[in-house]
């Protein structure tokens, strides 16, 4: 079967709209009616966050989401389980995300494998060295049909851009800006700079733009210059005010509509 | 064997640098140009007359002899506590200084435990016309009060960190994330042989003067340079690290960690990470780790800030794996019990990190002729609250 995230990007290439989300957060069982919510509003694509104690790349919304869905007893087994249960349930690509020990403590081939199995399409791991994972896991990322997505930031060389470029697959996971992840009100015009020199690379995997992407005027810089956005705090703040299907459904439209 | 780091930047297994993309550009910049710029000879001329008129190297090999009564031993206590700022923190914040000027750096971040760190990196800072910003868990500010007022006199903002214990660990992630905010004007200060590489072999480079002093003390004063122990505290392991440096491929000289237990190893309150860690990604580096079964980082705990920490930096780590560091831990009584000894033997009252190393000499049988080298990595000043309300003296 061709990779669900290969897929998409051949059917669409401008607005996808990824959104973020850490598993058991607010509550461990609510990681499945958020999916279907978001899929049901028209979301492309989910990166469900696997919670870690020490998110060093995360501003304070989803730390506090981390801690919370921790304190609620979230593991990556139950995170697996959790996937396996939804899958059949939706069409869209799933993407998890996370730092790397927890994975790491799991086993990473196990975490691979299992994670294969229950019908993830891609992973994003931001603190696994290029290295490593060219050395200890491509192959089997390959041979499972799972992509990886690698984080470029505006302070990545252009050379280092082309070495992940050419050994990602599925999308790249285009930082906004030198910081943590938290919404923003809009892009300054040196961001928006970053993004036209991305778009004028040509790079051979679509751009996703993610860290301050939080409202319409956000949204549709991003998109100007890349393949579509990804959006986790201000999600994150909206289902800790509202976790509804109608309210998530309000919120993309609320994103998405100029 | 070979204990340096590789060009990986790995010790063994352990090291690495597990760092997000937006710290990569800051990590790769240091990793090219930390050992050229150390080689410098004009670095090096900078470095070593601070050291010797600033810090006021080299510090004394004392023979303490009541002490050594005590123990049946020949002890000498290297006085690490008498540098300027009172611990050899202070031997790494003026090479990092040095370097982030050369990195053409106009700002400094830093954490801290005890606030050593903090007060080293806020010295030099005042000392090099340097903005200094140091993240300081909310618990230590409260346990290590006079530190905090210290880094404030000398300019630098305090910046409490809020999440997890509010200790060591979450001063860390605060740090980081502040660096990966403020990644082009900015130098991180680490303040131990942790985080990704280069920084665990960078600042045991920058402490390694411990042990070329300690080889040529020694030789004045016994006839020879290589002692059959010598003892350090670990938290991190920058003072452990910079006493053991120049005597790791001398097999013959038995070197001595000294975690914290805090109420005991067992107690589910301790911060011995050799005793009670796997291997795992924290701070960057891969390293052994205090973990759940899931991979979350278990909150240490220990009455010493310094000592308060998850983990161990990858070159202890590795030396763990294979042997060449016997590491023992010393509990909260055992290490204020010791700082009271040593207070009343030599006059001398320790750090509460560095007392954990005095405890440790009770766990071994010694003869007269054994020579016994501890770290007196810091004084106590920053503790007498912690002595005042333990109360046993």
């Amino acid at each position: 079967m061709e990779n669900r995230i290969t897929h998409l990007f051949k059917v669409k290439q401008q607005q996808v709209l990824s959104v973020f989300f850490t598993a058991g957060f607010p509550e461990k069982t609510d990681t499945a009616s958020i999916a279907q919510a978001l899929e049901a509003a028209g979301v492309d694509l989910i990166e469900i966050g696997i919670p870690f104690s020490d998110p060093i790349a995360d501003g304070p919304t989803i730390q506090e989401s981390n801690k919370i869905a921790l304190d609620g007893g979230m593991t990556v087994a139950l995170l697996l389980q959790q996937v396996a249960d939804i899958r059949p349930t939706i069409t869209m690509p799933i993407v998890l995300m996370g730092y790397l020990n927890p994975v790491m403590q799991y086993g990473v081939e196990k975490f691979l494998r299992e994670a294969a199995r229950a019908g993830v399409d891609g992973l994003i791991l931001p603190d696994l060295p290029l290295a490593e994972y060219l050395q200890e896991y491509k192959a089997l990322t390959e041979e499972l049909n799972l992509s990886v997505s690698f984080l470029i930031a505006p302070t990545t060389s252009e050379e280092r851009i082309r070495e992940i470029d050419a050994v990602s697959t599925g999308f790249i996971y285009a930082v906004s800006s030198s910081s943590t992840t938290g919404a923003k009100a809009e892009f300054s015009p040196d961001q928006q700079a970053y993004f036209k020199r991305l778009h004028a690379m040509k790079l051979n995997h679509p751009c996703l733009i993610g860290f301050g992407i939080s409202n319409a005027k956000t949204w549709q810089q991003a998109n100007a210059f890349a393949a579509g956005a990804i959006v986790g705090s201000s999600f994150i703040a909206q289902l800790k005010k509202d976790k509804s299907p109608a309210a998530i459904k309000q919120f993309v439209q609320t994103l998405t509509t100029p | 064997m070979n204990f340096q780091v590789n060009k990986q930047g790995y010790y063994g297994r352990f090291g690495g640098a597990y760092i997000p993309e937006m710290l990569y550009p800051n990590i790769e910049d240091l990793r090219e140009r930390y050992l050229a710029i150390m080689n410098e000879p004009e670095f090096q001329k900078e470095f070593q007359e601070l050291l010797q008129h600033y810090v006021g190297r080299p510090t004394p090999l004392y023979r303490a002899k009541r002490l050594s009564e005590k123990y049946n031993a020949t002890i000498f206590l290297k006085r690490e506590d008498l540098c300027h700022t009172g611990a050899h923190k202070i031997n790494n914040t003026i090479g990092q200084i040095l370097l982030a000027k050369r990195l053409g750096k106009q700002k400094i971040i830093a954490e801290t435990g005890a606030g050593q760190h903090g007060v080293a990196t806020a010295t030099v800072c005042a000392l090099m016309g340097m903005e200094c910003i140091v993240y300081m868990g909310q618990l230590d500010m409260d346990r290590q009060r006079p530190n905090v007022e210290r880094m404030r006199i000398l300019g630098t903002t305090v910046v409490p960190a809020m999440s997890g214990n509010k200790t060591l660990k979450d001063a860390t992630n605060e740090a980081m994330r502040h660096w990966i905010n403020h990644p082009t004007d900015t130098h991180y200060i680490i303040g131990s042989v942790v985080g990704p590489h280069p920084y665990p072999d960078m600042v045991a480079r920058f402490q390694s003067v411990i042990s070329m002093e300690i080889r040529n003390q020694l030789q004045t004063e016994v006839g020879n340079p290589y002692p059959d122990y010598i003892i350090a505290c670990v938290g991190g392991g920058s003072n452990a690290a910079g006493a053991f440096y120049h005597y790791l491929q001398e097999e013959h000289v038995a070197l001595v960690g000294v975690e914290a237990a805090g109420k005991g190893v067992d107690s589910g309150e301790s911060a011995a990470t050799t005793a009670l860690g796997k291997p795992g990604v924290l701070h960057g580096s891969k390293t052994l780790l205090m973990q759940t079964p899931d991979g979350q980082v278990i909150e240490p705990y220990s009455i010493s800030a310094g000592l308060d920490y998850p983990g161990i930096g990858p070159l202890h780590a590795h030396l763990f794996d294979v042997g060449r560091v016997q590491f023992v831990s010393a509990t909260d009584d055992e290490a204020m019990e010791a700082g009271i000894e040593l207070s009343r033997l030599e006059g001398i009252i320790p750090a509460i990190e560095t007392a954990h190393a005095i405890a440790a000499l009770s766990k071994f049988e010694f003869t007269p002729d054994d020579i016994v080298v501890i770290n007196l990595s810091g004084r106590g000043d920053k503790d007498l609250e912690t002595y005042i309300r333990w109360g046993k003296y």
